[in-house]
């Protein structure tokens, strides 16, 4: 058997190590060891179960997944809806915590993303109670729901549209109070799908000739708004994803294939390009939206 | 015989939603909803008659994304821009500060301009137009009417140039094929308010 240890921390900074590990399986079929997980973000949920979907398919058997021993995350990732879809891509260890029923800060739980029915039900639940949060957590005016439900509607449907896959959403929001001294709110967006240069290379690879890989397919979309869509009302959405980020100070970055490109604000020190990751199916999309500054 | 012979048409892009669509639906995301949306008031326009003017009412959205917005927006503007079969001349209401971004994006991306009521009984052009066209839109909301060929020549400096034809062109003016009079398009869907 297989296995990938899962780090004492996922997310955003470190699922890139995690995915590649993931890659690389082959063969038999896979362990997921996360009893010593202490600290999982929406990013690290979502890779955790892009992970196994991929494990499970290249190995035609469900991969295992061991839960965390730690009960405040096994309680987290309750919370926040891992297990019911984690169901579907694992055979799990332990019997799942329960859900607590006090206040959270979780403004979407993870949630399947594979028809445009799933997007309306993902804006719809962000109507309830993603407003206060993003009011009273980051400061922003109360009407920013609405730009937060669009970018979320948007990112969603690039699943729908060009994955041609499955995928999952999730967002919450953390005080960040040694790394930025605020609150942040954390949005994952994953799928298993043909990646950018999967959907892109019909129509574009040809110009790009030996050029053409996951770095300048990434660069067409992410920069450049291309699309395989002839009509020139498409490709608008990851633009206007990195536009209100931008507006709110937020960072996002979008892994595909085997690299990573960054939109980066001046309080985060990611690199703005990543490449010569292991090949990874899909896409891996991570957003951060910071407090505004008193 | 009235000076205007537009059919006029107000379209509550809500109900639309709501009764095409599904019911299941509160929002206007996703592009096939903005398609089917969109085709719902092309078949309303189509019993129109020749000449029409529809106002276009978004304020019972409460989320519009740039893929609905491309569709019902920008590309039922492409759908009649420039055929003279059908002549259709839009207000779009309601586009206030959540849904203004992504109209006047999709407006812009696409090389299109249109009338848009942006507060209570506040019109704005929007969309991708010279300065020009502005200042000679800004003139004529400000008249409401106005008589090109007035022999006082009283017409303001801005609508004299050909930023006032292009509005005409561009279908944000309507210039009665009767009297000639020029009306700003927000003056004609006062009673539809």
């Amino acid at each position: 058997m297989n296995v990938v240890t899962v780090p004492s921390s996922l997310d955003q900074h470190t699922i890139d190590p995690f995915l590649d590990q993931a890659a690389a399986v082959e063969g038999a079929r896979t362990l997921f060891d996360a009893r010593h997980l202490r600290w999982v973000d929406p990013n690290g949920m979502v890779a955790l179960l892009v992970a196994g979907s991929v494990a499970g398919r290249a190995q035609g058997t469900m991969p295992r997944l061991e839960l965390p021993d730690s009960a405040d995350v096994a309680g987290y990732l309750a919370r926040m809806g891992f297990h019911e879809q984690a169901g579907s891509v694992f055979e799990l260890g332990d019997r799942p915590g329960r859900k607590s029923a006090g206040p959270s800060d979780v403004l979407l739980e993870i949630t399947r993303v594979s028809a445009n029915v799933d997007v309306h039900a993902v804006v719809d639940r962000l109507q309830r109670g993603a407003g206060e949060i993003l009011s009273s957590k980051l400061g922003y005016p109360s009407s920013s729901v609405v730009q937060f439900s669009v970018i979320l509607s948007e990112v969603c449907q690039n699943i729908v549209e060009h994955a041609e896959s499955d995928g999952w959403v999730a967002a919450q929001a953390y005080n960040w109070a040694r790394r930025l001294g605020r609150f942040v709110v954390v949005i994952a967006v994953m799928d298993v799908g043909r990646g950018f240069r999967g959907s892109l290379a019909d129509q574009h690879s040809a110009r790009y000739g030996d050029r053409w890989g996951d770095v300048t397919a990434l660069e067409a979309a992410f920069l450049h708004g291309l699309t395989r869509f002839p009509d020139s009302g498409r490709g608008q959405g990851i633009q206007q994803i990195r536009r209100q980020v931008q507006r709110w100070h937020g960072a996002i970055s979008v892994r595909s294939g085997t690299a990573r490109i960054a939109q980066v604000p001046p309080w985060d020190d990611t690199p703005p390009l990543v490449d010569h990751l292991a090949p990874f199916p899909g896409a891996q999309i991570s957003i951060v939206l910071p407090a505004r500054e008193a | 015989m009235s000076d205007l012979p537009l059919h006029p048409l107000a379209i509550d892009v809500g109900q639309v939603l709501q009764r095409t669509v599904t019911s299941l639906y509160a929002h206007l995301v996703t592009r096939p909803t903005g398609r089917a949306v969109r085709m719902a008031i092309e078949t309303r326009l189509e019993s129109a008659g020749v000449r029409s003017l529809s106002l276009i009412d978004l304020s019972e959205v409460t989320i519009l994304d740039f893929s609905c917005a491309d569709e019902v927006v920008a590309k039922l503007l492409q759908r009649y821009e420039d055929t003279t079969r059908h002549e259709v001349f839009f207000v779009f209401r309601g586009v206030h500060e959540p849904h203004r971004d992504q109209v006047e994006y999709v407006l812009e991306r696409q090389g299109l301009v249109a009338v848009a009521e942006t507060a209570p009984r506040t019109f704005e052009l929007l969309g991708l137009r010279s300065d020009a066209e502005d200042r000679a839109w800004r003139s004529l909301e400000a008249l409401r009417v106005v008589v090109p060929a007035d022999p006082e020549g009283s017409l303001p400096d801005e609508l004299g140039d050909g930023a006032f034809e292009e509005l005409l062109r561009r279908r944000v003016a309507f210039r009665s094929p009767i009297s000639g009079r020029v009306h700003a398009l927000s003056h004609l869907v006062d009673h539809l308010l």
